[in-house]
């Protein structure tokens, strides 16, 4: 039976991970992951959890705290957010490479400087990349969700990879919605026994890890990577569908809204979603056809699934909350790009950067893109590709 | 040794075969190479207990040279080495001298 409750997001993740009772927990406090791990601590000061709690002095030691623990036969959890995740770059590839499952949630957060705390997905992107597998969440249930499907994907015996489970900062992780909890055995019969592959402390059966690997066999482990990234989607499509049944809510690769029929639409990640679902709502009151789509798994990026969903569309808008600085669009906006690149007929691209360092994403935000797309539909022209919105000039 | 492709290896390079560095042979990494002295040996088992490598031949407990199979030339042993009044029992030498 669902119990519903009024929670942050800091907060219902951090319940997910009580009722998971993970082995090993090695975290270090962050604004705004703080609140999440505080939790969690206390869980493990109150027994509430037989997790080993370590206590580390930087999130690299974290990282590295739960490759170690990972690589014993732990299941190994963590958590940070901007900067912090910055700091583990070097061990977020040590760990993937080793192949190792652990489940950390990501409370997207701005990167320093100028120094700024707020939500933004500067974070996780430049971590998109590390062999992590990313799934991202619009709302405190998505956080949550995607938290106890993380254990099954990052676990399954074919896959055997670290899962980052991305929130943004404060607008989801500090502001209270209702949502529904699982009871406690329907959360631990979901995730199951952990499984150990190859573990460091099997006396029995001795391994090494994270051995030299020269130029004659390091690229044989980047393509045995590559593959596994490729059998990830079918993985957590199968997960999806058995949590429907548990729950009753549904998750695919990415959420697609009223976009069937529509003829233009955008792509936007996280909260910002629904704040734009509003605004479609109001437009196609009044007879405008527009849709939208919002990734939720973003590593790997089901290209082909997301581009047959968008090439129908004459007109399209990607909002990015991050930017690519140098580089030519958002990184959400490059890869949207790709997943229709190979079509012939495909929509009109434009790209917005909105939202940086928590700078409010409001209806406004939306209906400016809207417009300007249903312009571009008419005449096909476009202005600019791609522009800042909500900055000041 | 056949090398294998990608689908062959284990996930995320773990060794799962205890003791297979033995098929590695690092021997000719050398430029430095150690010289037993006999007489100048007290058998502390010094250079055997420092060698990074293993490739200090020991039999009976005593210490009776080196496996050059394996021998990267380091030189601990030679520093380790308290030898006999002042007089060193593992000397490096030049490769190829």
């Amino acid at each position: 039976m669902a119990k519903v409750v009024a929670v942050t997001g800091n907060e219902a993740v951090a319940n997910a991970l009580r009722q998971i009772d993970p082995d090993v927990c090695a975290a270090y406090p962050i604004t705004p992951q703080t609140d999440m791990m505080q939790r969690f601590s206390s869980f493990v000061s109150d027994g509430k959890v037989g997790t080993e709690m370590i206590l580390v002095e930087s999130e690299h030691s974290a990282m590295s705290a739960c490759i170690g623990a990972s690589a014993a036969g732990g299941r190994v959890v963590t958590a940070t957010c901007g900067p912090g995740l910055a700091l583990m770059w070097e061990m977020l590839f040590v760990a993937s490479g080793l192949r190792l499952p652990i489940v950390m949630p990501v409370v997207n957060r701005s990167l320093s400087a100028p120094l700024n705390i707020h939500g933004d997905h500067s974070d996780a992107m430049g971590a998109r990349d590390s062999g992590w597998i990313q799934l991202w969440s619009e709302n405190a249930q998505e956080a949550h969700d995607n938290t106890i499907q993380a254990f099954r994907i990052a676990e399954d015996m074919e896959i055997r990879l670290p899962v980052m489970v991305c929130l943004d900062g404060f607008i989801i992780s500090h502001s209270i919605e209702r949502i529904e909890y699982l009871e406690d055995n329907e959360v631990k019969n979901f995730v199951g026994e952990y499984k150990t592959l190859n573990p460091l402390l099997d006396l029995e059966h001795p391994v090494s890890y994270g051995p030299l690997i020269l130029p004659d066999y390091y690229m044989e482990y980047r393509r045995a990577h590559a593959e596994i990234m490729s059998k990830v989607p079918d993985v957590v499509l199968d997960v999806a569908k058995e949590f429907e049944k548990l729950s009753g809510r549904k998750y695919g690769l990415f959420e697609t809204y009223r976009l069937d029929d529509a003829e233009i639409g955008i792509v936007i990640l996280n909260s910002a979603a629904g704040t734009s679902k509003d605004v479609i709502d109001e437009f196609r009151d009044r007879g405008i056809k527009v849709g939208l789509l919002k990734p939720r798994l973003f590593r790997p990026f089901p290209y082909e699934e997301i581009g047959d969903s968008l090439r129908h569309l004459k007109a399209l808008c990607v909002l990015d909350r991050a930017d690519a600085f140098g580089g030519s669009y958002g990184p959400l906006f490059i890869d949207i790009a790709s997943s229709l690149y190979s079509f012939k007929k495909k929509p009109v691209l434009i790209n917005k950067i909105y939202g940086l360092g928590g700078r409010d994403y409001l209806p406004e935000h939306a209906e400016l893109a809207l417009n300007e797309l249903v312009e571009i539909a008419k005449t096909g022209k476009v202005k600019v590709i791609k522009e800042y919105i909500g900055v000041r000039e | 040794m056949k090398l294998k492709g990608w689908k062959e290896i284990t996930p995320g390079a773990t060794v799962t075969e205890p003791g297979s560095s033995k098929n590695f042979k690092t021997g000719s990494w050398r430029t430095l190479k150690p010289k037993f002295i006999n007489e100048n040996c007290i058998q502390c088992l010094y250079c055997w207990l420092f060698c990074p490598d293993m490739a200090v031949t020991v039999e009976n407990g005593k210490m009776t040279g080196f496996n050059f199979e394996f021998c990267k030339g380091c030189g601990i042993c030679a520093l380790e080495c308290p030898g006999k009044k002042g007089n060193k029992a593992i000397v490096m030498e030049e490769e190829g001298k």
